[in-house]
């Protein structure tokens, strides 16, 4: 290349190095303790590696964790995988040497966990899924997946539009802002809000498109919705985040969003509360990060041999615009 | 005969004129689908309509396609600027949301100051890596392009930081003559960018990096000097245009703001007829190519391409474009129409193909 070599070799080398040792050590923060080993006195040990730290809703779900082990007497190893499988697979084997008691991860990816479970189970350490679940084709590789059925949020979603929109004489008009397309969430969600809405012929999603599970992207589509429509009834956001984008769109329309517009949304983080408690938001189905305390539980009985469900859902439930307002105050996240 | 013949030519073959008619076609096409398309009304006391947001959306991606022209002309390349935006926005965005007065204008002052600090840092640091020790532009800025991210993590703590600051909204939202205020922004700053390198021997001074670092160097130019400089104006456009991203949702969202606009920017500089093994640039083409790249994301959209197909949707115009926009290309298709091939534009501007 046309580069210029007016530096000799080494100084080069130099710099090449101490950037990656800085891109290191910035990459080792996350992944805390993971060293020492675990002590028989009794105590169980839980190790856990997280996906990373990507949202609002992910920092909740890590420090329910942390706080839920801490009530019930459970130690905690605690990994960030930095959204990277490789990572995930490393924590895991750590684990597994470190011969923790109970083993419980949220999955970066779907496939390719196999072999590192099987490790886990000749190790005799009892694994749980939390949030994501994984596709290997033999189930006894992990006793429990606890976490959110997204479909069944979609489908509360859709339920609750169905009760309003009862005595509708007209064609409903709907638009849909989904997840990052091929997302689990993403595909249920709409999947479950479909199947709802089938009840009612009237009700008909007009547009659909993905906003990324961002407010730049809500935004972005939602100017086009409103452009291509000139009547839009209802709009479906699979997660805030997009809804909240969705909002300034629909008043730089000159529309007023939770009155001209009825606005259905999933997740239920602050700001989403902050919306739907001001009326500009109608309805939330709430997607929980909180399962703490419920991974917990679950850790002490697999630990003590008991037998659990092989599906277990987070305990979540849905607001409306008054119980966002008496619900907000105590939000944690 | 001759004469028209001779007018076609020298129309078609002027660089501006394939990206321009893609442009067109790609908006009379939204036209046919929706009549509506095009149209547009006066709202709140300013225009509002599709070519409005397109105009608005563009530019940020403008401002970083501009900084990228730059890095491109020299032989380099700029994988940081989506990092860079996501630092600028959550310094700004977390600056004053720590305020207890958010709509006052000294502290929008203060953090669009702080952020562009730091962004001159992060470009000096790229500057310092490429020109300075002399690692390849595609490693040196890959470090901040991963590390960045993590950056805007740290500094918004993961969350996504949400202000109500009217000064800082304007950047995104504000409007002037009816019209977007970061359209104005971007344009300003693409006609200092041209200024400075037009109307000064600095334009030729990067081409000449660009084609030749050693042998400008040998004929006097401070290569490493005109190279380094580069980087830190990218980053500075990187900055501004995180301002306005995160503007326009008033909130920073440290895993999302400008996440791949570093490839939209280098797409935008290769339509625009920049060639990446550097050397001539063009400016106007770049803005050209930013305007067909946010085109074709809102036609996306306005036409209601589902999710699925829309990612080949746009591989497959950009491709196109791509290609009518290669001299070598043309020539070949009109050659086995013709007898009589043109003179083949290749000849006499080997820097103006399009690797495609």
């Amino acid at each position: 290349m046309r580069k210029m070599r007016t530096h000799s070799a080494p100084w080069r080398a130099a710099a090449v190095l101490a950037s990656v040792l800085l891109v290191g050590s910035v990459a080792a923060c996350g992944n805390s303790d993971t060293g020492g080993g675990s002590k028989d006195d009794g105590k169980i040990t839980l190790g856990f590696s997280q996906v990373g730290a990507e949202s609002g809703w992910r920092t909740a779900n890590t420090t329910s964790i942390k706080d839920a082990a801490t009530a019930a007497g459970i130690e905690l190893k605690f990994d960030d995988a930095q959204q990277k499988q490789e990572n995930q697979i490393k924590a895991i084997r750590n684990y597994i040497q470190q011969k923790v008691d109970v083993i419980a991860f949220s999955p970066v990816v779907e496939s390719g966990w196999d072999t590192v479970l099987k490790e886990a189970k000749d190790a005799d350490i009892p694994v749980i899924l939390t949030d994501r679940s994984v596709d290997s084709a033999d189930k006894s590789l992990y006793k429990t997946f606890l976490g959110s059925d997204f479909i069944k949020e979609g489908r509360l979603a859709g339920e609750w539009l169905v009760e309003q929109k009862k005595t509708a004489s007209g064609p409903v008009n709907i638009v849909e802002l989904q997840g990052t397309t091929g997302a689990a969430p993403a595909n249920d969600r709409k999947k479950g809000f479909a199947e709802a809405i089938a009840a009612n012929p009237n009700l008909k999603v007009i547009a659909s498109q993905t906003g990324d599970f961002t407010r730049a992207g809500g935004k972005q589509v939602m100017e086009q919705f409103l452009k291509a429509n000139p009547k839009i009834d209802v709009l479906f956001a699979h997660n805030d985040d997009m809804g909240l984008g969705a909002l300034e769109a629909i008043t730089a329309a000159g529309k007023v969003p939770g009155k001209d517009i009825t606005i259905i949304t999933v997740d239920a983080v602050k700001d989403g509360m902050q919306a739907l408690a001001d009326g500009k938001f109608n309805f939330i189905a709430e997607c929980s990060p909180l399962l703490g305390p419920q991974l917990m539980d679950l850790a002490k009985k697999v630990h003590a041999g008991e037998e659990v469900p092989a599906r277990i859902e987070t305990e979540e439930t849905t607001f409306t615009q008054e119980q966002a307002k008496e619900a907000l105050p105590n939000r944690k996240y | 005969m001759n004469d028209t013949m001779g007018r076609y030519r020298a129309m078609t073959g002027h660089r501006l004129f394939w990206p321009a008619a893609v442009l067109v076609v790609m908006l009379a096409a939204n036209t046919i689908y929706r009549p509506g398309f095009l149209s547009i009304e006066l709202k709140d006391g300013h225009l509002y309509g599709s070519p409005i947001d397109i105009l608005r959306l563009s530019a940020p991606l403008i401002l970083v396609a501009l900084g990228m022209t730059l890095v491109i002309s020299t032989g380099g390349i700029d994988l940081s600027v989506g990092s860079v935006c996501a630092i600028s926005g959550a310094i700004a965005c977390m600056y004053i949301s720590r305020q207890p007065d958010q709509d006052s204008l000294p502290v929008v002052l203060t953090a669009l100051a702080m952020a562009m600090g730091v962004s001159l840092v992060l470009g000096t640091w790229n500057g310092v890596l490429v020109a300075v020790i002399g690692i390849q532009p595609i490693i040196a800025t890959l470090i901040l392009m991963v590390a960045g991210r993590g950056l805007a993590q740290l500094i918004t703590q993961g969350q996504i930081i949400t202000i109500n600051s009217d000064p800082f909204r304007a950047i995104g939202l504000g409007h002037l003559l009816t019209l977007p205020l970061a359209i104005f922004i971007a344009l300003a700053a693409a006609l200092l960018v041209a200024a400075f390198t037009r109307r000064t021997a600095l334009g030729m001074i990067i081409e000449s990096v660009g084609g030749n670092a050693e042998a400008s160097r040998l004929a006097g130019i401070r290569s490493g000097r005109v190279i380094f400089l580069a980087y830190v104006l990218s980053a500075t456009c990187a900055a501004v245009a995180g301002f306005m991203m995160t503007a326009n949702v008033s909130s920073a969202d440290g895993n999302a703001v400008g996440l791949w606009v570093e490839l939209d920017a280098i797409l935008a500089v290769v339509i625009g007829g920049t060639s990446l093994a550097g050397g001539r640039f063009f400016l106007s083409g770049t803005i050209l190519g930013a305007l067909i790249i946010q085109t074709l994301t809102t036609t996306v959209y306005a036409m209601n391409i589902s999710p699925q197909t829309s990612l080949l949707f746009k591989a497959v115009v950009v491709i196109a474009v791509c290609l009518i926009q290669a001299p070598a290309f043309r020539a070949r298709f009109t050659r086995r129409r013709s007898s009589a091939p043109p003179p083949s534009p290749i000849a006499d501007k080997p820097k103006e193909q399009v690797p495609a």
